[in-house]
């Protein structure tokens, strides 16, 4: 089988773009991305692409040029991207393609997401009644996992002061301003103990990632980022998800304990290998829990970890070192490749102001989105 | 005419219990009852009284499909919590009759109905279920 290596990366900036629509974002991604990687379209043998709400992705072609490829459109909800990037590494590591490419897109409407009952199996009264909110889900579930832990809520406002801070100094982000912590504490509440700075934004953007064979790679003549694994796993028994109804007194694990523990497996390597992550922050709970599910450190530790500085950009594991969700909004189909694209910006040492010192040499990323879903990739250099 | 249950097959005729589902095969129990009857499940009449799991407070009025008070100048936060009900399963509920800043994790509740808009005219309320936090204690 062949290594699988990530030979260019392209990103339209995330947040609001007026009067370019999400597919657009998309194309320019991927003519930054060829650009990246000295190549032009024609090159390109196949692509996995997807968006949640800005139509079918091999519409791009019209705009890219009809070359012929094949160009399946991934639809996976919150892991549209990671999906995308799985199914392209496949494609690759099966021998039949040697260069290919996966892109995730999307523009939302402002505002939270409105969902429909139906669409998830409910019925009219839990709309009705006031429950078909995510943000009650996050905030409900952080507020559990606080006091199983015996965190502070200011545990909260620390992870979304170091979105902003590492925001500001990130290009593709959206919100590019710090904000200090007392400022963040003090914001109106949106869903207990969540307040309006913990919690990201629809937004829009789009990333386009290039992979090749390690052979293809080589005559290329690209630095060599392997994609040492992407897993994608769907959740366990007795896990906390979105729009529940009713959830069992056993509790169990998360598909995100699932994903990690494959993936590491599949890379032969532990949480201490790695040098830089990017962990799902819809809100900055998630990121509390990620940084234990993925095994990085103990349940309950992360307050401690957060005051001593360790997920900071110059600490032991730098931790959405170019803001996440939090600060750079989330557009559901690139949402995941975001992640994937900060770091081999990182593993090369072209992140500029952000760039974690030191000379990383690997990165994790993790997706976790509706219903139960969550992916992990391991980059090595 | 007075107020209306917000559904059918949520609470049990005599309204002293949420009614739930029960998978024969799993032994698993879980509410509501699903849209659509299977073989494999059983209605269940859940307990009635519980502890607070977890808690959020809804602090901003709900878009569409919300049919409750929606005016930014009547709305009033409320308290969504899970309540489990032990040896069953954790519901997930309004509370009622406690202010969101005084809900502890761990409090006992007990089950009620409330109107989803106490202004509405009683004909025209549609009633939720809720917990309340157990009197006495």
């Amino acid at each position: 089988m062949s290594d699988v290596c990530i030979v260019g990366a392209g990103i339209h900036p995330f947040g609001r773009t007026e009067g370019r629509d999400g597919m657009d974002q998309g194309v320019f991604a991927v003519k930054q991305a060829l650009k990246d990687t000295g190549i032009e379209w024609k090159d390109i043998e196949f692509a996995f692409g997807g968006s949640a709400a800005s139509g079918a992705a091999d519409t791009m072609v019209s705009q890219l040029g009809l070359t012929g490829i094949q160009f399946i459109n991934v639809s996976n909800g919150c892991a549209t991207g990671g999906s995308a990037l799985n199914a392209a590494a496949s494609a690759i590591k099966s021998g039949e393609y040697d260069i290919g490419m996966a892109v995730g897109f999307d523009k939302h409407p402002r505002g939270a997401f409105n969902a429909d009952p139906a669409s998830y199996g409910l019925p009219n009264w839990y709309g009705e009644a006031g429950y078909m909110l995510t943000t009650q889900f996050f905030g409900a579930k952080i507020m559990r996992y606080l006091h199983e832990h015996d965190l502070s809520r200011e545990t909260l406002g620390r992870i979304a002061e170091k979105a902003f801070r590492n925001g500001a100094k990130t290009d593709h982000a959206w919100r590019r301003s710090e904000v200090d912590l007392e400022t963040i504490m003090n914001a109106p509440m949106i869903s207990d103990p969540l307040n309006k700075y913990m919690f990201c934004s629809p937004a829009e953007g789009a990333v386009a990632l290039i992979l090749a064979s390690e052979k293809k790679a080589k005559e290329l003549g690209m630095p060599l980022i392997r994609l040492k694994t992407s897993v994608m796993r769907t959740r366990p028994p007795g896990s906390f998800e979105v729009f529940a109804a009713s959830i069992d007194v056993e509790r169990g694990g998360t598909a995100t304990e699932l994903a990690a523990k494959a993936a590491f497996e599949q890379a032969g390597m532990g949480p201490e290998d790695i040098d830089v992550a990017q962990l799902q922050d819809t809100e900055a709970g998630a990121e509390i829990m990620h940084m234990a599910e993925n095994g990085f450190c103990p349940h309950g530790d992360q307050e401690q970890w957060l005051i001593e500085g360790r997920t900071e950009i110059n600490g032991e594991l730098p931790v959405n070192t170019d803001g996440g969700c939090l600060a750079c909004g989330e557009p559901i189909g690139a949402s995941g490749l975001r992640q994937v694209y900060e770091n081999v910006v990182q593993l090369r040492g072209t992140a500029g102001e952000r760039q974690v010192p030191g000379n990383p040499k690997t990165g994790y990323t993790q997706v976790y989105g509706a219903p139960g879903v969550s992916a992990v990739t391991i980059l090595q250099r | 005419m007075s107020a209306q249950l917000i559904a059918e097959n949520l609470f049990t005729e005599d309204m002293s219990a949420l009614l739930g589902a029960r998978n024969t095969d799993t032994g698993q129990i879980f509410f509501p009852l699903p849209l659509r009857p299977a073989d494999n499940i059983e209605p269940i009449a859940l307990a009635s009284r519980g502890t607070v799991w977890t808690y959020t407070v809804q602090r901003f009025p709900p878009k569409s499909p919300y049919l409750g008070p929606v005016d930014p100048e009547k709305f009033k936060p409320y308290v969504v919590a899970y309540v489990e009900l032990p040896g069953q399963t954790m519901v997930e509920s309004r509370l009622t009759g406690v202010e969101p800043d005084d809900v502890k994790i761990g409090m006992n509740v007990e089950l009620t109905a409330i109107p989803l808009d106490p202004d509405a005219p009683e004909a025209e309320q549609k009633l939720i279920h809720a917990f309340k936090p157990v009197q006495g204690e």
